[in-house]
């Protein structure tokens, strides 16, 4: 059994915990893929504090559970984050934090992309880009027809897409059918970190107004820094009120959040990243956290 | 009794299914008069989804009912089932190990009057080199309805490669089905016309009687599903006969021709083998499907003409 999330804004005392969980699911993450050498480091660090303020805060969930029958379901479509996932949902207890080296190896748990049949807790298979976020929207359906929980809330399926998967015609496809059919028990993500592999999504192929667009389909949009957990959870929060119209929430991220050394670079989407590198990024991290602390971030 | 319509057997027999399995849901992409579930729409419309003219969110969506423990049953025609929407269906519900139904219908000349772009004669040979799915094509109603009821109660999914057209009854009503289990309709001595779907079972029990009028024995073999595919009976039969003919409605790349081929290489049948089907080179083109089973050699004359050109 899932127990009800918090109807009210985060206190200070709790915005300090989701940031200490944020750069624990951070290491994490980076640990697993400095283990192999390589990954896709740029999309999974933009998305960990989403990722947090969801399994830590607004996600009905029960990690002692992973298949419980009243759970919301969680879609990551841009599955290529998996590692930062992976990292949140050891954080969480579903995963035994050791797995983390794992990550990408023969005979693994933690594959690159997201694997419902193969990870706690992953509730769709992802990887190919606006597939997951088509199938979310099957998945709000199907919760929908469930029905609300005895406690009359209903569960909700949540997805984060990329900015880059928002190319995929699939994505639009899903979102009419999410706003014809007024599931709004379904909140979604736009990781907007502005890069894709390619080049800045500028230069591959324009966005233009995300928010527009959204409500353009029939949606509810907001757009939030997406590394402010306060002004996420506020957003989140927003999102669980509306009634009638599913909820895009666009994250202005920075790719590579957290990584000096390729902070808001388009190469830093599946790069090289080891021993050496992981050191001088968890002494970054400490250092930015200790800096937060003292001025009560 | 007058042939009755595929479709409105698949229609009939969700309905059915539907009345005792809550899970049992309809997904269409704007092609519900055409594939027939009206029926169901009416009896259950809290059930029955309509995406649009949106075939990837059609399997997309299917997929996701499906991980929340639905039984989809998700239509188009067959090119677009295959062709347009096989990642999705490949990743999203196959390689996501869920429960669903795709349902591609107007198979190959079927097709007719909407022509080349719409005639599917490779979506067997694409469906095939899925893993684990199940690849069915009925050859009468009854058929049909086995396929809706195995489909609902398997684990993984399934294909099913439905002519909408009225086809006459070969089975009784509530016959027992199988996937990997072929009907044996005819058991000769001098050939083995190994058949798939209505139109073609139809030809193939045709060609037998053909060639008995010539004092030829055919077995006559309606293979009921691709995947798995009956390779006892095919081998049996094989090599009873020494001769095989493939019989499809579609290239003959890829799909009951290949299949075969590939049983009686691998257990040096020393069989020979004629292939029925468009040929390999050739796409699919406009017309009835009278005139487009004669122009890519689909019918009985030319079934019986390959077996008696191993005689």
């Amino acid at each position: 059994m899932t127990k009800n999330v918090p109807e009210t804004p985060a206190s200070q005392a709790e915005l300090k915990e989701l940031a200490a969980r944020a750069l624990a699911v951070r290491k994490g993450c980076l640990e697993s893929i400095a283990s192999l050498g390589v990954g896709h480091i740029g999309g999974s660090m933009s998305v960990v504090e989403a990722l947090v303020a969801l399994y830590f805060r607004h996600m009905r969930l029960d990690p002692a559970d992973a298949k419980a029958a009243d759970r919301d379901l969680f879609v990551l479509s841009k599955g290529h984050a998996g590692p930062a996932l992976y990292a949140t949902l050891a954080e969480k207890g579903y995963l035994d934090r050791a797995l983390l080296p794992t990550l990408n190896k023969g005979g693994t748990r933690l594959p690159s992309h997201a694997d419902r049949r193969l990870t706690p807790g992953v509730d769709m298979s992802t990887g190919s880009l606006g597939q997951g976020f088509s199938a979310a929207s099957g998945m709000a359906l199907g919760l929908k027809m469930d029905g609300p929980r005895p406690d009359g809330t209903m569960r909700r399926c949540w997805a984060i897409i990329g900015d880059g998967e928002s190319d995929e015609g699939q994505v639009w496809e899903a979102a009419a059918f999410a706003a014809h059919y007024k599931l709004d028990n379904f909140i979604a993500f736009t990781d907007f970190n502005k890069y894709q592999i390619d080049g800045s999504t500028d230069e591959v192929m324009r966005l233009h107004d995300l928010v527009a667009k959204w409500e353009a389909f029939g949606w509810a949009a907001l757009r939030v820094d997406g590394h402010d957990l306060a002004a996420l959870d506020a957003a989140i929060l927003k999102a669980r009120g509306m009634k009638d119209r599913p909820v895009m929430i666009v994250l202005d991220t920075v790719k590579a959040k957290g990584i000096p050394a390729f902070e808001g670079k388009a190469e830093s989407h599946n790069a090289p990243f080891g021993a050496a590198e992981l050191a001088t990024t968890l002494a970054a991290l400490d250092a930015t956290a200790e800096k937060e602390a003292q001025h009560g971030r | 009794m007058a042939d009755r319509e595929m479709r409105a057997a698949y229609a009939q027999a969700l309905v059915a299914l539907a009345a005792d399995d809550r899970r049992i849901c309809v997904v269409e992409a704007d092609l519900a008069k055409a594939t027939g579930t009206g029926p169901f729409a009416k009896a259950y419309p809290d059930r029955f989804f309509n995406v649009g003219v949106a075939e990837a969110n059609l399997v997309g969506v299917a997929s996701g009912l499906a991980a929340t423990g639905k039984k989809p049953f998700a239509a188009t025609f067959g090119c677009f089932a295959s062709r347009r929407a096989y990642d999705q269906f490949f990743l999203s519900a196959n390689y996501a190990g869920l429960n669903v139904t795709l349902v591609g219908t107007d198979p190959g000349v079927t097709a007719a009057f909407n022509g080349g772009t719409h005639m599917p004669l490779e979506d067997l040979a694409l469906m095939r080199a899925v893993p684990g799915l199940t690849i069915v094509e009925p050859a009468d109603p009854s058929a049909v309805e086995a396929a809706v009821r195995e489909a609902a109660a398997s684990d993984g999914c399934t294909y099913i490669r439905l002519q909408r057209k009225p086809a006459p009854d070969i089975y009784p009503a509530g016959e027992a089905f199988k996937a990997g289990e072929a009907k044996v309709l005819a058991e000769g001595g001098d050939v083995l016309l190994v058949a798939l779907g209505a139109l073609m079972v139809g030809e193939a029990r045709k060609a037998a009687l053909l060639l008995k009028a010539e004092g030829l024995a055919a077995t006559v073999l309606d293979l009921y599903s691709l995947a798995p595919i009956d390779r006892e009976a095919v081998l049996k039969y094989a090599r009873l006969t020494g001769r095989v003919v493939s019989c499809e409605n579609h290239r003959v790349t890829g799909g009951v021709g290949s299949a075969v081929a590939e049983i009686l290489a691998e257990e040096g049948v020393p069989a020979k083998l004629r292939r029925i089907g468009a040929g390999a080179d050739e796409f699919g083109e406009v017309g009835t499907q009278d005139w487009l089973a004669e122009r890519f050699k689909l019918t009985a004359p030319h079934i019986a003409a390959a077996a008696k050109s191993m005689m």
